[in-house]
């Protein structure tokens, strides 16, 4: 790829640059950074430049349909500084990297022009910052400045100083268009080599040539073992009786990949033959479905591209999560849009297409104050992003693709831990609304391609993008990392081909089969469907690409976004080809579908991928794993006595807390309120505080309500993953539960993301996690759904003196909730509403603080050491069972004025939130017996802080009687919270105060 | 006319038409979303009805200004039609981008009575640079809009990055004369948000939050009516049900009376 430097430039600009607030943003968030000077101003222009031919008087017409003409001002070919800059910046996308922006104004010119532009034109655009500057900046300084404004793998970033900038007559005009040799050819791989080079070549990709030291440069990873070489060998010595291509190669090690395949789970493991996924995951599945019989609420799960549970007697709902932590690691905008867009085509690739109803997020970092740099390479190469840029990044890239696509992002959450520095966890979800039979009668979640249907891509086009995505996070990410698998999303694009199917082609009965495109591409893809009616035939030519000079492989394993699958019967593709051409869709018939039992590809007329579906599939040679258990590292903790601690103090720091802090800045940048049936938002009550659920009506003349939440407790799963998945699946139940769903119409998904999984320990603490999983859901009859892994989330590089360093996340499981809700009027909020509400603790619960976040303020403040790590809360599922009964009889029957499920903070983080809802303040006595700091901090599950109107309190009480309660005080009607022990005051704070300190946290994020 | 028919424009990246058609047939009207490009292909079908709204969304990704890129299509594409629309006694609505749309598209303020195709005031990025989903409280302005009838105050969502509204002096001090602004951001105690945020979320200029012309037939707002059009959908019903369990969540939502004087204004 070379940028060439021919073209116009087009810059538009604020005429009264005090409009435009990005600069002054910028300009604070940059004085952030402890430069060695202060940046006084910040002014923006927003640039295109104009590859090819185009007269004086078409610029003029495209600048005065780009600008608009009340607020901006614009510059042709020519510069002046915007303000009194003496520093000027601008950034620019690299060659291929997917710019919206300017394809938004290609398509505003062509419309003005009534044509499109032509083959050699083209239009790319960039931002310039022109900043006033106290005094120079240093080579750090200029770093650090750099690291905020651009992203080097995607982004390229120019300086200069105004008196170059005017020597030069302004800044290049740089435009980045692709341009790739000549197509490369097909080859063949000889697997005949030495043992040393097979590891290579599993591990760094096929050698693509010798770089001019004569160095060999290699296509980027197959995360093939040597077994997994080892059969391919023998199958295409002894079956096909000849070497395989590069392109076969490749493909099997997208479908094999840990990625797609899930090796891990699916592989025998100690005594369990069948493997943690079908024993434990799929198994409890299975035997709820069994013993529930009739009153199943499972339709498809573990089959499709969500699961999919009965929302009425017309519509499924499905639901899907997704991770998407390895390009976040790099790219963490591009990383987290890619991920949530993506995960709308699981619900679009649902059935025969279901509609994208709410996202959901969760996002694990470290502390974004976290400032001590960490490296790919040594000798202070590659620097990784800091935790606080990854943050901002991974925020936006769900804001601009949720916002774009007009889906509500209601639920989700923001999680701290050291663990996460190296790698962020970046989850996605989606959930969806399907009817259950189409208009011709079609069951809406079956499907199957039949032979003799059309193959169809349909979307964005295929370029370099996302090459090697699959294969390279199935690796711990490393110096060696590839930027092609960095790419970023296209909501709008995928908008338009999403309303064209779930709006208007699925009821016309166009296609027989459909799925996205995701990890591997069409490799993937089609590859995936031909086994619906065994076999394929792909003309590998006829996939649109974005430029011309891609290799065959690269074609058929690129995961350029926005694309789906269809299987379409020849008859009804002109009908369907009309229909998605008015809707702006492009879509092209590449091949068909086939009964031959074999996967064949051919590109110009040669043959260049022909094996059996079967090996393609199947061919894995099974894996045994086994696991080694990992030593107890929970031990006793020792306390300063309770009368030495400043209770009050420590009260408001826990809601300072990163993890328990105002998550508010977040929630609102998420349109929670598109499609118009949010019902329990997630701010709750006029101060807007963070909830733990929201319920969404997805039928405007329904009553039904979907209710989501989820859980996660990586703090536990450093000492006891048993505890954590059970602790998180009661959570995200009980979280339900709370806000009036039914335990019978609640379901769940799981997602693991592990670190080190070759590691016996780690795979036992795995397979405790799994088993904990299956005990846990058995005992609610609460069905996992649909379930995604990401098994390596390590780093591996250097830290600032140099030394070779791991940061492995904490084994994290992330346990998804979804309800169908009989009735929204069930809906009750965690806020404290009426004065002289009884407030009780419903549920018994143990006094243990290991890894709490009690525990960890403790540590921060000096008053525990840092070997303290306690013990977990152990409870039984079983015990909670009699109580959720009781409780969701209650919630049918809206007899609770508020509900909090105890979780991090625990009852302290309920009693001051309920409090700070609607600012009414609380009385609280703790039982004389109770240690006052144990009794409000920690946090043993399966209990609730509710609130009762007086009237109903004796009948809560002989209801509940069996139960285990606490009445802890009431409701009052002005701001104070006071918790008192034996009659005397333990602690007094305002809502006021509270509030304060719980907004402070993430001020200026 | 009874019944009036309201067509809902869809397509690259508009996004709020199937609820905004909800509360349009709720309200008594006929709706029928139709693509942009068929529209364009058969644009006389514009005078089979009597509203004509751009909804909410995202089209083209609010790349190139919010707005833009979808008005320039319709310029290009629809104008006659458009104007003969407005010429005949119909409504006009743009929510949000569709706001955004009719401003870029000069339908919104206009010069004077009957004359439209000039932008001359603009929508652009919140003052906090920042996407905002928020309820806001809004007063309505000394205006002729058909959509405000009896309207005194609301409270609605918005949700969007660029609605701060800017205007020139001298056609700030217009609007005010000829009564086309129409709804201000105001604070809880319904005291002019005096540009501060999040009482004002985006920054606008003078507070305002919609205008209308044409004799308060085209109207044009940033927050969305029809994400209050029910109880249900406000943010205080989960604390409203703690205290009243009977609340009956099919009860109307301030933002129902919006749509309800525009299917009026036919009978």
């Amino acid at each position: 790829m070379k940028k060439t430097t021919t073209g116009h430039r087009l810059e538009i600009f604020f005429r009264d640059v005090d409009l435009d607030t990005r600069g002054q943003l910028l300009r604070d968030r940059l004085n952030s950074l402890e430069l060695s000077t202060a940046i006084e101003e910040v002014w923006l222009s927003e640039v295109y430049a104009f590859e090819g031919d185009f007269s004086p008087a078409r610029l003029q017409e495209a600048a005065d349909l780009l600008l608009n003409p009340v607020v901006h001002d614009c510059l042709i070919d020519e510069a002046r500084p915007l303000g009194s800059a003496d520093l000027i910046l601008e950034v620019g996308f690299l060659p291929g990297v997917t710019d919206n922006i300017a394809h938004s104004a290609v398509e505003t010119l062509a419309d003005a022009w009534g044509a499109p532009l032509k083959e050699d034109q083209g239009i790319y655009s960039s931002t310039i910052y022109y900043l006033k500057v106290a005094a120079a900046l240093t080579v750090e300084d200029r770093r650090l400045v750099g690291r905020i404004l651009a992203n080097a793998l995607i982004e390229r970033l120019d300086w200069k100083e105004r008196s170059r900038y005017e020597a030069d007559q302004g800044m290049e005009c740089i435009i980045p268009r692709v341009r790739l040799g000549d197509a490369k050819k097909i080859s063949l791989v000889d697997l005949e080599i030495s043992e040393a080079e097979l590891v290579a070549l599993g591990k760094e990709g096929i050698i693509d040539h010798r770089d001019e030291s004569g160095s060999i440069i290699r296509r980027g990873p197959l995360a093939l073992d040597l077994p997994s070489l080892g059969a391919i060998a023998d199958y295409f010595a002894k079956v096909e009786k000849r070497q395989p291509t590069d392109l076969e190669l490749e493909a099997l090690a997208q479908t094999w990949s840990e990625h797609c395949k899930h090796t891990i789970f699916a592989a025998a493991i100690d005594d369990l033959e069948k493997g943690l996924y079908k024993t434990y995951i799929k198994g409890a599945t299975e035997k709820i479905r069994q013993e529930r019989g009739a009153d199943d609420i499972c339709v498809s799960v573990f089959v499709d591209n969500s699961g999919a549970i009965i929302f009425d007697d017309d519509y499924l709902v499905t639901d899907k999560v997704e991770t998407h932590n390895s390009p976040s690691a790099l790219d963490p905008f591009g990383g987290s849009i890619t991920g949530i867009v993506g995960v709308n085509r699981d619900t679009v690739g649902f059935g025969l297409g279901a509609k994208p109803i709410i996202n959901r997020y969760g996002f694990c970092v470290a502390d974004p104050g976290d400032q001590e740099p960490l490296y790919r390479l040594a000798g202070g190469q590659n620097q990784a992003l800091r935790p606080r840029r990854i943050l901002d990044g991974i925020v936006d890239g769900v804001r601009v693709g949720g916002n774009c696509s007009g889906i509500p992002t209601t639920q989700g959450f923001l999680t701290f831990h050291p663990g996460y520095k190296g790698k962020p966890l970046v989850f996605v979800g989606t959930v969806g609304l399907i009817p259950r039979k189409t208009k011709a009668g079609r069951l809406s979640h079956e499907k199957a391609a039949r032979p003799g249907d059309y193959i169809v891509v349909l979307g964005g086009r295929v370029g370099l993008d996302g090459i090697h995505g699959a294969t390279f996070s199935s690796e711990a990410l490393t110096g060696g990392s590839p930027a092609t698998a960095v790419q970023i999303g296209d909501p709008i694009t995928q908008k338009k081909f999403t309303d064209a199917i779930v709006k208007e082609v699925r009821q016309r009965n166009l296609y027989s089969s459909i799925t996205d495109n995701g990890a591997g591409g069409i490799s993937c893809s089609v590859a995936e469907m031909a086994r619906e009616c065994n076999g394929c035939r792909v003309d590998l030519e006829k996939v649109p690409v974005k430029y011309p000079g891609m290799a065959p492989w690269e074609i058929w394993i690129s995961e350029s976004q926005e694309r789906m699958t269809l299987a379409v019967p020849p008859e009804k593709w002109p009908e369907l080809e009309t229909l998605l051409k008015s809707r702006g869709v492009e879509a092209l018939v590449i091949g068909e579908f086939t009964d031959s039992g074999r996967c064949q590809v051919s590109y110009r007329g040669e043959k260049i991928m022909d094996m059996e579906l079967e090996f393609l599939h199947n061919g894995q040679p099974a894996k045994r794993l086994l696991t080694k258990v990992r030593p107890s590292q929970e031990n006793v903790v020792f306390l300063p006595s309770f009368t030495e601690l400043p209770l009050e103090d420590l009260f408001i720091k826990m809601f300072k807390r990163l993890n328990l802090a105002s998550h508010a800045y977040v929630s609102t940048q998420y349109d929670f309120e598109v499609q118009g049936g949010s019902v329990l938002k997630p701010l709750v009550g006029s101060r807007q505080i963070d909830g733990f659920a929201t319920v969404v009506q997805p039928l405007p003349e329904s009553a039904k309500g979907v209710a989501l939440s989820q859980s996660l407790y990586p703090a536990i799963s450093d000492l006891d993953t048993y505890a954590a998945a059970a602790t998180a699946i009661d959570t995200a139940v009980r979280n339900l539960l709370a806000v009036g769903t039914p335990l019978s119409h609640i379901a769940l998904l799981d997602n693991f993301c592990w670190c080190s999984s070759d590691d016996p320990e780690r795979l036992w603490q795995l397979k405790e996690c799994a088993r904990a999983c299956y005990e846990t859901a058995i005992c609610y009859g609460t069905p996992f759904i649909s379930g995604k892994d990401s098994m390596y989330n390590d780093f591996r590089g250097f830290d600032s003196s140099d030394q070779p360093v791991t940061i492995s996340v904490p084994p994290t499981i992330l346990i998804s909730s979804i309800g169908v809700m009989p009735d929204i009027s069930a809906v009750r909020s965690f806020a404290f509403v009426k004065p002289g509400d009884i407030l009780y603790l419903l549920g018994a619960g143990g006094l243990e603080i290991g890894a709490s976040e009690y525990l960890a303020l403790l540590k921060e403040e000096g008053l525990a050491t840092c070997e303290a790590q306690g013990q977990v809360p152990k409870f039984a599922p079983a015990d909670q069972l009699p109580l959720y009964n009781r409780l969701q009889e209650w919630t049918a029957a809206g007899n609770f004025r508020s509900l909090y499920p105890l979780a991090q903070g625990g009852l302290a983080h309920a009693v001051g939130k309920g409090a700070l809802a609607e600012g009414l303040g609380c009385e609280l006595e703790i039982p004389a017996t109770e240690r006052p700091d144990l009794f409000l901090f920690n946090e043993y599950p399966g209990r609730f802080l509710v609130s009762v109107a007086p009237e109903l309190g004796a009948e809560f009480e002989k209801e509940f009687a069996e139960n285990s309660f606490t009445k802890l005080g009431r409701v009052r009607a002005d701001e104070e919270i006071v918790i008192s022990q034996n009659g005397e005051i333990s602690l007094q704070t305002t809502v006021s105060t509270l509030l304060a300190a719980y907004r402070s946290t993430f001020v200026g994020f | 006319m009874a019944q009036p028919k309201v067509l809902l424009l869809t397509g690259y990246g508009i996004n709020c038409e199937e609820e905004t058609a909800y509360a349009f047939q709720a309200c008594g009207a006929q709706t029928a979303i139709v693509h942009v490009n068929d529209l364009i292909a058969a644009p006389k079908q514009l005078s089979d009805y009597q509203i004509f709204v751009v909804p909410g969304g995202f089209s083209y990704g609010d790349d190139t200004g919010s707005g833009n890129a979808l008005a320039n299509k319709m310029r290009h594409t629809l104008w006659p039609e458009l104007m003969a629309f407005v010429a005949a006694d119909h409504l006009v609505l743009g929510i949000c981008n569709g706001f955004q749309v009719l401003v870029n598209l000069g339908l919104l303020p206009g010069d004077g009575d009957n004359s439209f195709g000039n932008r001359r005031v603009a929508l652009i990025a919140n003052s906090t640079a920042r996407y905002e989903c928020r309820w806001v409280n809004l007063l309505a302005a000394e205006s002729d809009s058909v959509f405000l009838g009896g309207v005194s105050s609301l409270s609605l969502p918005v949700a969007h990055g660029e609605g701060r509204f800017f205007a020139p002096p001298e056609t700030l001090a217009e609007l005010k004369q000829q009564r086309q602004i129409a709804l201000r951001y105001v604070d809880a105690e319904m005291q002019p948000a005096q540009g501060s945020f999040p009482a004002n979320p985006n920054g606008s200029l003078d507070d305002i939050a919609a205008l209308c012309a044409a004799k308060g037939r085209i109207f044009g707002l940033m927050p969305h009516p029809e994400r209050a059009f029910r109880l249900n959908q406000m943010p205080d019903w989960p604390e409203r049900l703690a205290l009243e369990p009977d609340s009956d969540w099919r009860q109307p939502g301030p933002g129902r009376v919006i749509f309800e004087n525009a299917v009026n204004y036919f009978s």
